[in-house]
């Protein structure tokens, strides 16, 4: 009898530490992603989704440790739940990763990525290029090369 | 018997004296009203309009916002007691007869200064919407930073906020905290004033939960900060366009309804004067006395 009651003491405590990483929490993730004029995903379950950084690219899965990141010209590209896929281009934003697992990804601008045309792009870029031979002044110069980033960026996402 | 003649000639005149209005003052008044109620009607269409436009645009918006200040939320970011620079930006607009929304904002904002000068804290203000200013700088004119014109002509748009956001980073005024005080809408018939908070760099550098947060450096979090301000007054100005309209549509309702009751009142009064003269004249002529 004493025994057994010794035994289901040190029985409990072995069942505790077995407890596995399945059963952690925050295997789903909360994710919004929004324009200034547009909703497109609003606390959505998404399974990764692939952002472009000023520090580079990368991927976004549940339980992602949080960060906070700054976007730069680039294709996001949301992979749902059901293994489908969507790209958008966006133009400039912020991405935060909570230690909830939420994903907020706020963009300045963000369309679809089958609605750019990729003519008009490339003749952007080239009109960006050769305005960057003609300007002086700085701050005229910084935007010319923010246009050429963007446009270069939506020329390499739409090839 | 002079005496008593003298005051049988006074009292006619003093009866004639009281006869308010004449024909001719009614229907003067009468048209004007009927003008007023032509105006404040098309008014309200005006603004019903404009408020199911604003409305719909809040949507999107309202989200924004939200995301954008869930990182402060979440990461349970609070300001330190201790800081003395403090920022309020008023967000308003520049016309009127909407109601109570210019003097909320404005009453909001002249509490929280006298809370705070009475810490000893400093305050500045940034005053989007001329209407704002007007009551505000009379008083508390040397603590105004940036006036804000040409607001609520057109609808808000990012471009908007970041131009506001981009002239108060360059003013030089190194706020430890602030809030944006704006009109939040609930519904058509009512909006509520609230304040949000607004964090520095350094409050937001300094917090103990960012330490949860990897890889970040002191550029990328600049960069983020100055985001997330656009963000904040993008949605605080989304949200103060909406409320506004429909404190309009609400204010000129009601005004077009006021003047139909005037309009109703004084056509009774002009009915019964015109009957009052019409029968008049004809007992002066039945009794044969001629005005001489």
């Amino acid at each position: 009898m004493m025994a057994a009651k010794f035994l289901l003491r040190r029985a409990v405590p072995a069942l505790r530490h077995a407890r596995c990483y399945a059963d952690a929490p925050a295997a789903q993730m909360s994710f919004t992603f929004a324009s200034p004029t547009q909703v497109f995903f609003k606390e959505a379950s998404v399974k990764q989704i692939d952002v472009p950084t000023l520090t580079g690219a990368f991927g976004i899965l549940p339980a992602h440790v949080p960060t906070l990141q700054v976007l730069r010209p680039g294709v996001v590209t949301v992979f749902n739940d059901d293994g489908s896929s969507t790209k958008y281009f966006v133009s400039s934003g912020s991405v935060t990763v909570n230690a909830d697992s939420s994903v907020q990804l706020l963009a300045e601008e963000a369309v679809p990525l089958d609605s750019l045309d990729l003519t008009t792009a490339k003749a952007n870029l080239e009109k960006a290029q050769s305005e960057l031979v003609g300007v002086s002044d700085e701050a005229a110069r910084a935007e010319v090369l923010i246009s050429m980033e963007a446009s270069e960026a939506i020329v390499k996402a739409l090839e | 018997m002079f005496a008593r003649t003298s005051a049988a000639a006074f009292l006619p005149q003093c009866g004639q004296v009281r006869n308010m209005a004449t024909l001719k003052d009614i229907t003067i008044r009468l048209k004007s009203i009927k003008n007023i109620q032509k105006i404040t009607k098309s008014m309200k269409m005006v603004a019903a309009a404009k408020y199911s436009r604003a409305e719909r645009s809040l949507k999107p918006a309202r989200v924004y916002g939200t995301g954008a200040m869930a990182l402060y939320e979440k990461a349970e970011i609070k300001a330190p007691e201790d800081k003395n620079k403090h920022l309020i930006i008023g967000v308003s607009s520049d016309r009127g007869l909407c109601g109570a929304i210019h003097s909320s904002v404005s009453k909001a904002i002249k509490s929280e200064i006298a809370k705070l000068s009475g810490a000893g804290k400093e305050v500045m203000i940034v005053n989007v919407g001329d209407k704002l200013r007007g009551l505000l700088y009379r008083t508390h004119g040397k603590h105004i930073l940036i006036n804000c014109k040409e607001v609520g002509r057109k609808p808000p748009t990012f471009t908007d906020a970041s131009v506001i956001a981009t002239e108060l980073l360059d003013s030089g005024y190194e706020f430890d905290q602030g809030s944006i005080v704006y009109n939040r809408f609930r519904s058509v018939i009512s909006y509520k004033t609230d304040a949000k908070p607004l964090f520095s760099l350094d409050t937001v550098a300094s917090s103990e939960n960012m330490g949860i947060y990897d890889d970040i450096d002191a550029d990328v979090l600049r960069n983020y900060q100055e985001f997330a301000l656009v963000n904040i007054i993008y949605f605080g100005l989304k949200e103060s366009t909406t409320s506004e309209q429909s404190a309009r549509m609400t204010a000129m309702d009601s005004a077009s309804k006021n003047a139909s009751e005037m309009i109703d009142k004084l056509t009774l009064t002009f009915n019964r004067t015109r009957q009052a003269v019409i029968t008049k004249e004809l007992i002066e002529i039945i009794s044969g006395a001629a005005a001489l």
